[in-house]
Order: C-alpha cells, then structure tokens, then sequence
C-alpha cells in the first residue's frame, strides 16, 4: 500500500514537472516583458514553440555524429531524473532513496557534459566556444553547489533532500548565519547554472557573448525542442530546490491525507510564481557581466558557500 | 594454495621474460610472450579474487630459502594484499590482451617483450612480500623493469630524459623507503613485517617513518611535488605499458603506503591524518589543471593520476584522522571510499590509456591539437574513450562517481573532529575535491572532443582506421567493469569490507542486502545511491522520449551544411582547439597556479603578418624545488670536480684521514 502510494506521488510529480516547466519559462519571459513596457508573448507560448519544433524535420550538419543526436535525449533525461528527485509538493518519492544531493548535481553534471561535446561534435567554433565557457563557468559553480550541499547537509545530519527539507520545516532550525550565506550563494549558482543575466542572456544570439545559445545552435527541428524542455526543467528544478530547502512551508509529509496534497500543490504553484517573478525582476534589473567577470561572481558563491560549511565545522562540539 | 599459485605465476612471468629474451628476434615472440603473460595473469587474478572473496579471513604466509641466508624470503597472503593482487593482475590481463593487438605495431619488440612480464612479477612480488628486505628487492625491480620500458623507444625526442628522471626519483624513493624500513626495525633488526609490528615504536620515531613513507611511496604513485617524472615517464612508455605504470603501479605505491602507516607502524595520531589529507587535497587540484594545459592526450592521462591519487590520498587521510580518534565507522567508510578508488582508477585510467594507444597506432599522433573527428574512423574506441572519460570525471552512472561520493560522505561525517585544525582542513579539502571533480569534466570534455569530435585536422587524422579487435576486446571488457563498478557498488563495496576489517577492526554494514541494491554507507535517514535505479531510470527515460516523438511527431531528418550563425568556414582551423578550450579556465586559474602571462603581438597597421599569441606557463614545483636542487648539485658536483686531479699521495692520505676519524668516532660512540 506504501510502495503503491509512493508510486502514485512519483508519478503525479513526474506528469505535474513535465507539465510544468515550459509554462514557468513562459511566465518569466511574459514578466519580463510586462516590466519593459512590451505586451510580449502569451505564457502558452513555449508550449506551442515546443511542439511546433517537434513536427518539424532535423536539419543535421553534414559532419554530426551520433553523439550529436544522442545527446538531447540524455539531457533531458538526466535533467527530467534529476528534478524528479527533489520534493516539489509531497515528500515521500519512491525514488528519493536513489539518488541524494550529491547525485542530483551530479547528474546535472552528466547533462552539462553531454551538452558540452555536443557543442564540440560538428567542429564550427560557436559551438567550441558555448562549450569551452560552460565548462568554465561549471568548474567554479559546481563546487559552489556542493559547497551548499555540505552546509545543508551538515545541518539536517544527512545529505538526502527529503530529511533536509523536514528538518528545515521543523522547530530546532532557528536563524543561522551559514544558511542565509548558502542561501545567496545558491541563487547566485542557480543564476549561474540556468544561463540568465548577468552571467549568459537566454535571449540573445549575439555572436560574442552567447554561452548556452552557442552549444545549441546548430540544433533544430526536435533536437532542440527536447533541448529546450530540458533547459526549463532545470529552471524548475532549480526553483524547487530553492522552495523546498529555504521555503520547506506546505510540503505534503508522508502518511498526510488528500487536503495535504492539495495545499501542497498551491503552494508549491505560489512558490514557483514568486520564484519566476523574482527572477524577472533581477533579470530586468542588471545587465550582463563580462565573460570573465563571471568568475569572480562564481568565485564569491564558492567562498560564500565554503565560509557556511566552515562555520558549521568549527560550531560543532563533539 | 592461493599464496603458492601466486608465486609460482611470478616464477612463470619470469620463466615468459627469459623466453622473451630467447625468442625476441622471431616474428611470432610478441604473441607467444602475451598470450603467455595473459594466461598467468589469469590465474593469478583467479588466486587472487579466490583469496579476497571466499577466505578472507585466513592468512596464507611462506618462507622461501632465498634472499638474506639469516632471514629468508617472507610472503604473505591477506586480504589488504589480496585486493591490490586483483588490481594489479586485473590491469595486467586486460594489458595483456591489449598487446596482443597493440604490440604486432612495435618498432623494437626486443626492448619491450622481456620486460613485460617481468614487471608484472614485480608489482605481484612487492604486494606479496612479508619482510623488508624482499619488500625493497622487488619494489626495486619492478622500478628497473618499468625503467626499461619507458626506454623501449629511447630515440624518440624527450624520452631519454625522462627515462633519466625517472631514475633518479625512484631510486630517491626507494632510499626514503630504505631508511623508513630501518627505522621501523630498529636496533634489533628485525626485518620481518611480522616482528615490525610486534615492536612498539619509539616516540620521536613513527614521524619520521610517516615523512619517509610519504616521500617513498609518494613519488612512485605521484603525490605534488614529488610528481615531476610522471608525466614525462608515463606517456614515455608503450601505450599498454603507460596503462600499467599509471593504472596499477601507482596503484603498488599506495599499497606500499598502507602496509606501512596502516599495518606496520601502529596506532596513527591525529596530525597525521591532516598531513596526509592536504598533500591529498593539493595533489586532485593540481593534477587536473596541469591536465588541463596539456595537448599530449598521453600526457594528459598522466596528469590525471595525480590528480586521482589525491583523491585516495584525501580518502587515506580521513581514514587516519577518523582512526587517531576512534571513530570506527568513519575510518571504514573514508578507507573503503579509498580503495573502491583506487580499483576505479585502475579501471578507467587503463581503459583510456588503451584508447590513446589506439588512437596513436592509428595515427601516429599523441598532439590533440593535430587529431579531430576520430568518431567517424575509430567509431568503438570512440565509444570506449567516451565510456572512460564519462567514469574518470566523475559522472554517474559510472563507477568514478560512486568512490567520489563515498569520500565527500566521509568528508561529511567528519565535523565532529575534536581537533581545530582538522576542522579547518577537512571541509576546505571538501571543497577542493569538489573543484577537482568539477575541473575534471571539462578536462575530459577537451581530451573527448579535440580527440574524436569535430573535424579531422591533419591528414593523418583523416586517413585513421579502426584498431584491431584484440585491442577493442580489453578496451570493452573494462568499460563493462566501470559501468558494472557503477550501477552495482554494493557488491564491490561488500569485497573490500575485509580490508577494512582486518586494518581497523570495523566494516561497513553488507551492502547487498539492501532493497534494490541500493547502497548505504551508514543510515538509510542520512545518505543512499542506488546507480542501478539511476542508470534504468535515465535509460528508459530517453529512450521513452525518443519512442514518444519519433512515433508521435517526426522523425524526418535531412543533412545539410553547418549553419554557423552564416559564417561557415570549411577550413578545420577554425574549430576550438584544445588550447582554445582550456583557455578560459586557464585565464581563471592559471594566472595564479602557474604564472600565466599571455604576450600579443599585433602587426603595425599595414603589414601583412600574422598576429602572434605566445602564453608563458610556470611549473612552480619544478622551478622552486627541483631547478634550485639542480643548481646546488652542480655546484657541489663543480666544487667536488677537483679532487678529480689529485696526486696519489693526496689519495692516499684522504683515505688514511678518513679511517682515522672513522676509528675515533666509534671510540668515543663506545
């Protein structure tokens, strides 16, 4: 009965991300637009491009290999996995025994490098340079985000999501120095990791400062649709972890009854809306840093995320 | 029994040398002596695995009337040696197998065939030796016969000379390993591992033997700084032979160093632990951006095992620092982190020092600045350096993955050290293991795509063709194995809890009776994994998504010519190079960690020359240990050059003097 409900809310979750996630990128964009003045485009948008993109025929550079049609799909799945992994409005995944944290980033870390050949495999130096910066960028916030993994994990005494996300809803959490340092460089790294502004622009196809754009570029037809419903799943991805972990407020527990559910659900909606809305706002606000500015932005969530980690060390008594 | 088979596979890979020697000049030596080799490495591995898996327990011990006529040669047979004689033979068969193929391309089969074998003896004999004296005779000879096979092409540019550093540290080391063994003995002189353990240690002195074993064992298996030679000697070598130097005789360096500090020398104090993490730490970080400024793909790779010897020098030095303070479970879990690595490593790093050997038989090239689109020629050595790269940068579902995870879970038990300054280090260590996995993908996403991706840069690369299928054999049978290592930890892990049982006393809970085989070093609440779970789910889900839209939308495809944003240049140089790729991290990094300075030079306006980028790099180990160490030698060597033309007298009277004070000494010592 256990395992058959556990299933049923894997599922439910795995349906709700898919579902979800073109509608969120959507909904920034439509923000986005609403602060500038413009009408811009509906939220459905990306849903209709998505499958616009899917009925059209591959254009394949004479010179791609197999890698280069294997690798949207690994992305997606490893990115859809991944997210599938983190609590969005219930506890209590099947699968959460699978995978803890570190494996999550790790597997985001498994579509980045298939993404990154993928840049390399037809040989134009768009796609060597979109691969040669996200490899960059990757070096400084991967460590960031482990870095972040180590203070939540030292806090919650475990580094499964869901036992962190219970402790942090519990009572002995209080105001901490290390998680409000973690909690900004977790932002920073998720600003980082999603290529939007200031680190990379989603909006751009201008030559010289594209990073993801560049790796994908030569992708079309439903290449780069599957490419695409990855790219928003990590945003979701990401947006759930930040609500389960700093927001941990309205997540259906284990053994809660069907208004849990629902009251999860609505929260986690709201969540991801305030979420989208926030980031639409900074984005608006800031203009994009030099490439290898990046570095120092990155470098500071990697100290910001160290410095947590080391404060929870030396605070800990035998 | 197993003990008794073991040696006598030395005795038959010795046997093999002489044949080797006998019947270098017939055209059929290099299969005869590699499916010789490969037949012995077989059994042994069966002894081995024999004696790791169904009797760990038992200790199997041997003197044979050899060596010293008061001590005898010692062997002996337990679980820690036991787990280093799979490695090693499991390295040996596939390296066997693998020049089957890759040797019928040798130039000079007469200066590798004899000495093939005979390293392999070595590396069985050092992990069997049970008294000091063996220990250093064949840790000896498994340096010469390694020597000798980083010289198998001496004429090539630069070989000499790393033939010749290579020399020169591991004798270093086999002196530091000399004095540490001494010391451990003590006045008594009681060579026997057996007897060293049974001494009680004297206060000042296991400091000493801690520094000498680092230093001893630390050059061989490339610990920054003593790392210099590794990646000249290594890539030096064979292709097949490199893979064992890399893969599995570093491997013997680390077993040197467990025998020592974990077995011999006692009780560890807490210190050591930290000492041994940030050479560790310093090592992983080191070692992968040195990779990463490298275009020899060989050297490349060599690069790499400095930087995975650190990570199992960070698992070491947690299990030291958990054991000073009695935490059992920690030291199981940061110990078995450890060696599940160093199996890993043996893995994957053979493998992709297999693929460069292909790719270099094919094209005469090791510059992956000169390689480009090998995925169309070598398309299953592309497929099996895909599967290496993947498991060396730590990504799941591979095996690298699981032993990185297994260490960060180590370094996450660790908070509750009483001591501040492994308070301080162990989570900055974290951190710089965490940056060298990071740094370690992009490594590999260079070495895969300068290699394989892309567009041929050089006629040779054009022209490259599949290699043989002997070589393909050794190559998929270890991608099998790093992918196996990956979504089934638990049973691996469950092999080396006797390890841990017989150094601390204490193993990890058994992994395979888990549901779902999933793995759980300590709790089930505090950390799991399960790669199996992984691997299906991220399986079927792209495999569910392709189904879905090739079946529902389209799966129409057309070929075109690269778009490139409407530039497109058919000259192949203008793809990202492999020195264009590292160069934002180089920008990052570099300018620090190797004193990068670029230097630009732009033709006057008018003038038709191309513009010049020179990039100015620093090895700061060689330039402030190793150049001033040279300079003192010769100037010593300099100063010492005029007794050279000395009188006979002078001679003579040196030598009277010297006695002299040589008697008065021992008088008043008396």
């Amino acid at each position: 009965m256990e395992l058959i409900r556990e299933a049923l809310i894997q599922m439910a979750q795995l349906v709700l991300l898919l579902l979800l996630a073109p509608g969120l990128t959507g909904f920034v964009r439509s923000v986005k637009a609403k602060l500038l003045r413009r009408k811009g485009p509906p939220i459905r948008q990306p849903y209709r491009d998505l499958l616009k993109l899917i009925r059209k025929e591959v254009v394949l550079a004479e010179n791609a290999s197999w890698v280069y049609r294997v690798a949207p799909y690994v992305i997606f799945a490893t990115t859809l996995i991944a997210a599938s992994l983190v609590p969005t409005f219930a506890t209590g995944l099947l699968f959460s025994p699978a995978a803890d944290l570190i494996a999550i980033v790790a597997l985001l870390g498994t579509a980045r490098f298939a993404l990154a050949l993928a840049g390399l495999d037809i040989g134009t130096s768009f796609g060597g340079i979109g691969s040669s910066r996200e490899m960059m960028i990757a070096s400084l916030a991967e460590p960031a985000m482990l870095m972040i993994v180590f203070t939540l994990s030292l806090l919650a005494g475990s580094t499964q999501l869901w036992m962190v996300a219970t402790f942090l809803q519990g009572p002995d959490v209080g105001l901490r120095v290390s998680l409000a340092m973690a909690v900004v460089a977790l932002i920073m790294v998720a600003i980082a990791e999603n290529a939007r502004i200031p680190v990379d622009n989603p909006a751009t196809h201008l030559e010289l400062t594209m990073i993801h754009e560049a790796m994908i570029l030569e992708y079309s037809g439903r290449h780069l649709a599957v490419i695409e419903a990855a790219a928003s799943l990590k945003l979701l991805l990401y947006f759930s972890l930040i609500g389960c972990v700093f927001m941990p407020w309205g997540l259906a527990a284990v053994g809660q009854g069907f208004t849990a559910y629902a009251v999860g659900l609505g929260t986690y909606v709201a969540k991801l809306a305030a979420c989208g809305f926030l980031l639409a706002v900074f984005e608006t606000g800031t203009a994009k840093m030099r490439v290898f500015r990046v570095s120092d932005f990155l470098g500071a969530a990697l100290m910001l995320g160290l410095l947590a980690a080391l404060l929870l060390f030396v605070s800990q008594t035998t | 029994m197993a003990l008794t088979v073991l040696l006598l596979c030395a005795g038959a890979w010795l046997a093999t040398s002489v044949v080797a020697l006998a019947a270098a000049r017939r055209s059929t030596a290099t299969s005869l002596v590699y499916a010789l080799a490969l037949v012995v490495g077989a059994v042994a591995l069966g002894a081995a695995l024999d004696a790791l898996i169904y009797s760990s327990d038992s200790i199997r011990a041997a003197v044979l009337p050899i060596g010293l006529p008061w001590l005898g040669a010692h062997f002996r047979l337990d679980a820690l040696s036991a787990l280093f004689l799979v490695v090693v033979n499991l390295g040996g068969l596939t390296a066997s197998l693998y020049g089957l193929g890759y040797g019928r391309h040798e130039q000079a089969p007469g200066r590798v065939l004899p000495f093939f074998p005979a390293f392999l003896a070595g590396m069985n004999l050092v992990v069997l030796a049970d008294d000091a004296f063996t220990f250093l005779l064949t840790w000896e000879f498994m340096s010469l016969a390694s020597w000798a096979l980083v010289m198998a092409h001496h004429r090539q540019p630069g070989n000499a000379k790393a033939g010749y550093i290579y020399l020169l540290m591991a004798s270093f080391g086999t002196l530091a390993l000399l004095l540490a063994f001494g010391l451990l003995a003590g006045p008594a002189g009681g060579y026997a591992f057996d007897a060293i353990r049974d001494s009680e240690p004297a206060a000042g002195m296991s400091a000493a033997v801690l520094a000498l074993a680092l230093i001893g064992a630390g050059s061989k298996s490339g610990l920054v700084p003593l790392h210099v030679w590794l990646p000249l000697a290594h890539p030096a070598a064979p292709s097949h032979v490199s893979a064992l130097m890399s893969g599995v005789m570093t491997k013997v360096a680390v077993y040197g160093f467990v025998r020592i500090v974990f077995d011999l020398l006692g009780p560890p104090e807490w210190w050591w632990g930290a000492v041994v993490l940030t050479l560790g730490g310093i090592s992983a970080v080191l070692g992968v951006l040195y990779a990463l400024m490298q275009h020899d793909l060989k050297r490349l790779l060599a690069y790499h095992t400095v930087e995975n010897i650190g990570i199992i020098f960070i698992g070491l030095g947690l299990a030291l620092a958990f054991r000073a303070n009695d935490m059992q479970v920690g030291a199981a879990l940061a110990l078995t982190a450890a060696l599940f690595h160093v199996f890993n490593h043996s893995l994957f790093k053979s493998l992709l020092f297999y693929g460069a050997g292909a790719v270099l038989g094919a094209t005469g090239e090791r510059d992956m600045e000169r390689l480009g689109g090998l995925i169309h020629r070598m398309p299953l050595t592309a497929i099996a350096f895909l599967a290496g790269s993947t498991a060396i940068s730590a990504l799941p579902p591979f095996n690298g993955f699981v032993s990185e995870w297994l260490t960060f879970q180590a370094v996450l038990l660790s908070p509750h050290f009483p001591q501040w300054v492994l308070k301080f280090i162990v989570p900055a260590v974290g951190a710089m293991l965490a940056l060298s996995a990071a740094l370690a993908a992009g490594c590999f996403v260079k070495a895969f795509g300068a290699t394989f991706l892309g567009r041929a840069r050089t006629a040779a690369a054009q022209r490259a063709r599949e290699t043989d299928a002997l070589s393909l054999a050794a190559m998929f049978l270890l991608v099998l194995l790093c992918l196996a290592a990956g979504i089934l930890p638990g049973y691996f892990m469950d092999a080396l809890a006797p390890v841990s049982q017989q150094l601390f006393d204490a193993r990890l809970q058994p992994q395979h009776l888990h549901a779902w085989l999933t793995i759980v070093p300590v709790l089930e609440s505090r950390s799991s994994y399960n790669g199996l779970l992984l691997f299906v789910m991220i399986a079927g889900a792209a495999w569910l998504a392709a189904w879905v839209i090739h079946r529902g939308a389209s799966h129409a495809l057309r070929r075109a010519p690269a778009w490139d944003c409407g530039f497109p240049d058919a000259n192949p140089a203008t793809q990202y190079t492999a020195g264009s790729f590292a160069q934002p991290i180089r920008r990052v990094f570099g300018s620090v960690v190797f004193r990068a300075r670029e230097h630009v030079y732009m033709p006057p306006p008018g003038q038709m020359q191309p513009a010049r980028m020179h990039v100015h790099m620093r090895d700061l180990a060689w330039d402030t240990l190793y150049a001033p160490l040279d300079v003192l030698v010769g100037f010593a060597a300099d100063r010492f050059n005029r007794v050279q033309w000395w009188t006979i007298r002078a001679y003579l009277s040196l030598v009277f003097g010297s006695v002299v004070v040589l008697l008065l000494v021992l008088a008043i010592w008396n």
